[in-house]
């Protein structure tokens, strides 16, 4: 950017509409108030003042699926679960992005031998952009993750692939 | 009132029902006939002197070795401030007995669990389904013998 400082008169605002979108995409995702087990815990802590994920634009939990961006899978997924929560991610308007949040969410953690109610990894069931491992991961990790989610999410492009 | 003195209440209005007892160690119990089962249970809710009002817990044993699944039920007497527990035997290919929910409604869920979990049928029961399974869940996951599911709708198991 130093290049092109100062070059323009004031009210000028050179930009891409790229970088627009995924500026303001970025910066609002707004994750959806789905915690499954004791991972959601880490994750209230995470939206709470001491952590206070507000700073990064995510503070707005949202109690639908409809006005979500983004589904932390916080917890253990079973059998019975992936169903449901297929259906919720299914409801989410797109862009719509997916954390997968702690071992029982990545690979069924604790449980990936003898949980026989476990689903082994909830990359089966949706797509997954962001892994955040830990048991349970710290809210540092999955602000950690978000970040990476909002890198990944300045990458994108409204051109052609 | 100790173990010893509860034992000693069962015996002398059902002696006929008491299979064995134990009043000392780290679990007083009686074993108790599994057709008899309704009618102590309703004793030893009633009986002035026991007064057993809350059903803690029922757990279910699986004993493949011995082929039969024991039943064991704790309770309180919030009143009275003891505790005890029965226990029944059923058998494993057939496990069946009545149930306690007219006793105490608490024993309504914990049976499904054990239905659900161990496969026990409890006769007279108002709803016995699968209470944490899925409804179409393959076998009673708690059985020592009991095989993983290879699949269940389109999820692997083992990915």
């Amino acid at each position: 950017m130093a290049l092109i400082e100062g070059i323009f008169e004031p009210g000028l605002v050179v930009t891409t509409v790229d970088w627009v979108l995924n500026w303001s995409r970025k910066r609002s995702i707004f994750p959806m108030t789905f915690g499954i087990a004791c991972c959601a815990i880490e994750m209230i802590a995470t939206g709470a003042s001491r952590f206070d994920i507000d700073r990064f634009g995510s503070g707005a939990f949202r109690a639908t699926p409809r006005q979500a961006d983004l589904m932390i899978v916080a917890g253990t997924v079973t059998f019975k679960m992936a169903e449901r929560l297929r259906r919720l991610w299914e409801q989410m308007a797109e862009p719509r992005y997916v954390i997968a949040m702690g071992a029982c969410a990545i690979s069924g953690g604790p449980y990936h031998v003898h949980g026989y109610h476990v689903v082994k990894g909830v990359d089966q069931v949706v797509p997954v952009d962001v892994y955040v491992p830990g048991c349970p991961p710290r809210p540092e990790a999955l602000l950690e993750g978000l970040m990476r989610l909002q890198d990944k999410i300045s990458t994108h492009t409204i051109a052609k692939p | 009132m100790t173990p010893s003195d509860i034992i000693e209440l069962l015996k002398q209005n059902h002696a006929s029902s008491v299979v064995s007892a134990a009043a000392e160690g780290p679990y007083p119990h009686a074993v108790i006939k599994a057709e008899e089962l309704k009618t102590i249970a309703a004793f030893l809710k009633t009986q002035p002197r026991l007064r057993f009002d809350l059903l803690r817990c029922i757990s279910a044993i699986d004993w493949p070795a011995k082929n039969n699944i024991e039943l064991a039920y704790d309770l309180i007497s919030t009143s009275l401030g003891h505790a005890f527990a029965v226990k029944v035997v059923l058998d494993r290919a057939d496990p069946q007995v009545e149930s306690l929910s007219a006793v105490w409604p608490a024993a309504e869920w914990h049976e499904r669990e054990a239905f659900d979990l161990m496969g026990v049928v409890f006769l007279h029961h108002p709803d016995l389904r699968r209470i944490l399974m899925p409804e179409d869940w393959p076998g009673h996951p708690l059985r020592k013998d009991y095989q993983d599911i290879v699949e269940y709708r389109g999820l692997k198991f083992n990915p």
